[in-house]
């Protein structure tokens, strides 16, 4: 439990760990807190916050509670962050670890592809791909993590380029092992901490995308997220202006959280690295 | 210049293989979904026979197969024909041309104020790292990193135009005022300042914060050490030795944030209602107008990638050891 202690030394990281576990908290207990369906009507319409104790933050233009929209909207920020940034770094270090490993016409052409997913605005493509495909909360994950793999890809190649004139792969080679097998087993695993330490970063991304794509109407209609409540409360903007300033405050709570655990997470890679 | 125009000519024909594997890419992503032009067009007029569908998917092209259509698509795009958006009726090219220049306003103001304020904080924050300025800004710029910049632009909004009324709520410049010269400019720049802060101030925290990590890590260089050595004034050396030298992977950073501006007016220019490019997006989307959709990509992608060969123009003229070994001896 040595990296658990050396994580707990960065402040960033204790900060970052501290917000992000509340909000896993909330969003795992959303159903108990908050038991029902979190866009059924609760009130009546426009209740102010403080106004009632059963309804602490109020309620929005169709009398529903604010505070439950707020709960349950964690569990599809955090699902959906963290879900596309596992698919993308997945994808990313599949795709730049053969690439590196296998150099040639392989690299060239996989790298042209890694181009092409790059000149293009990740946020169209997802636009693009929910479009498509009916949205649905798996289909977001995947309109996101579309934009977002070409950045582990290209630091696993770079990894992997480094990694495979050493001495150990040579030995693999010598031992007569598959070179897929020596790629995905001797060299990824050892490309990945630095891709990992990029995963914060995808995973903050990703949040911020899900808030934009649900804002413009884009994202699952079934589910509350806090950019479909920030849109709904457009509507009352002069009225009831907290409407959607509360959701976006909870958005970039959560955006700090993250960004704060990755920069624990980075120290602690990077000390690994330097004992190594 | 000589070795500007090697490096265009370079850029372009690199380009291409990757610019086909977009088109390539979109056209059959797009060719998955159900339901074509012609469906969408049929439901917003109140529906058809079997014979009128079958009519509109002749005249469009749509009854032939995918790759002869891929085929079509491609060649015409070589004589920078875009084809016909169904939802507007009328060409894509000339629709995309009329609705380009307000997200270049938009973005390249925003580009402009980011990089020139992102920079100079750096610069406040980076020149003595661990300080209590330092520390400010970095919490600062953490801070306004994680903002999404659509509620950023309604927060601006609420405050500004709505409370305040210093700036209009929306659009791009007074209807039907029938301003003219000066004055019309004058009109879109008010309309401009809130969504331009909005998009700006994400990447000021962005361009700021990267400006800091550089000096930071140039601060422990040989080079620096010299320089203080020497006696020479702090100020030169955090302008001159520091700064200078902590600038390069910025404008690095200018040309891979094109593709992701572009992405993030989409949803600006939808909070102030600014008929741009990324609006059009929102708009063939809702329209559910793939060729237009196709369009808007494939021009995004052409703008990326001349934004970073202006780029890379750039770099080579602030880094003198780029392309010096090019140069014949």
């Amino acid at each position: 439990m040595n990296a658990a202690r050396r994580f707990l030394r960065s402040p960033e990281g204790v900060a970052g760990a501290a917000v992000l576990a509340l909000l896993a908290l909330l969003a795992l207990a959303a159903p108990l807190l908050f038991p029902g369906d979190p866009l059924a009507i609760a009130g009546p319409p426009l209740v102010a916050p403080f106004a009632d104790p059963a309804l602490p933050l109020g309620t929005d233009r169709l009398g529903r509670d604010v505070l439950a929209g707020l709960v349950h909207g964690a569990r599809a920020s955090l699902f959906v962050g963290i879900a596309a940034a596992l698919v993308a770094v997945a994808i990313g270090s599949v795709v730049g670890t053969l690439a590196g490993f296998a150099g040639g016409l392989v690299d060239e052409a996989l790298m042209r592809v890694v181009d092409a997913f790059q000149i293009v605005p990740g946020f169209l493509l997802a636009l693009a791909f929910v479009s498509v495909v009916q949205a649905s909360l798996p289909v977001v994950v995947l309109a996101i993590a579309l934009g977002a793999w070409t950045g582990p890809a290209r630091l696993a190649r770079a990894e992997v380029l480094s990694i495979r004139e050493r001495d150990y792969v040579a030995s693999a080679r010598i031992l007569g092992m598959h070179p897929l097998e020596i790629a995905l087993r001797e060299i990824l695993p050892n490309a990945l901490p630095p891709v990992l330490a990029l995963s914060a970063v995808i995973v903050a991304g990703a949040v911020l995308t899900e808030a934009a794509l649900s804002f413009l109407g884009m994202g699952d209609p079934n589910i509350v997220t806090w950019g479909s409540m920030i849109a709904e409360g457009r509507a009352v903007l002069r009225s009831a202006p907290h409407l959607s300033i509360v959701p976006g405050l909870a958005l970039v709570a959560t955006v700090i959280g993250v960004y704060l655990f990755g920069e624990g997470l980075a120290e602690l890679l990077s000390r690994r690295e330097r004992r190594a | 210049m000589k070795r500007a125009l090697r490096l265009i000519g370079r850029r372009a024909v690199s380009s291409i293989p990757v610019l086909l594997i977009v088109v390539v890419g979109t056209f059959f992503l797009l060719e998955s979904a159900s339901g074509d032009a012609v469906d969408a067009y049929l439901v917003s007029i109140g529906g058809g026979d079997a014979a009128l569908m079958e009519q509109l998917r002749r005249s469009y092209g749509l009854d032939r197969s995918a790759l002869s259509r891929l085929g079509l698509y491609i060649s015409s795009l070589l004589r920078f024909d875009l084809g016909w958006s169904v939802a507007f009726n009328r060409p894509i090219a000339g629709l995309i041309l009329e609705r380009l220049p307000n997200t270049l306003y938009l973005m390249g103001s925003a580009t402009a104020l980011s990089f020139a304020f992102g920079t100079l904080l750096g610069i406040l924050a980076g020149a003595r790292p661990g300080s209590l300025r330092d520390r400010v800004l970095s919490i600062g710029s953490l801070a306004l990193y994680a903002v999404p910049g659509f509620w950023l632009g309604l927060v601006l909004a609420i405050t500004f135009a709505v409370q305040l009324r210093w700036f209009p709520t929306s659009g791009i410049e007074t209807v039907a005022s029938g301003k003219q010269g000066l004055d019309r400019v004058l009109d879109i720049a008010r309309h401009l300042v809130l969504p331009v802060s909005a998009l700006a101030m994400i990447y000021l925290a962005l361009f700021l914060r990267l400006m800091r990590a550089g000096m930071a890590e140039i601060w422990r260089l040989d080079f620096v050490r010299s320089a203080r050595a020497k006696g020479l004034a702090r100020r030169r050396i955090v302008l001159r030795h520091v700064a200078r030298n902590a600038l390069l992977p910025v404008v690095t950073m200018l040309g891979l944030q094109a593709a992701s501006m572009l992405g993030g007016s989409v949803v600006i220019e939808s909070v102030f209602a600014i008929p741009g490019f990324g609006r059009l997006a929102q708009e063939a989307v809702g329209l559910r107008d793939a060729p237009l959709l196709m369009g808007i990509i494939v021009v995004s992608a052409v703008l990326v990638i001349l934004v970073n060969i202006v780029i890379d123009l750039v770099y080579g003229l602030l880094d003198p050891r780029v392309g010096a070994s090019e140069r014949p001896a």
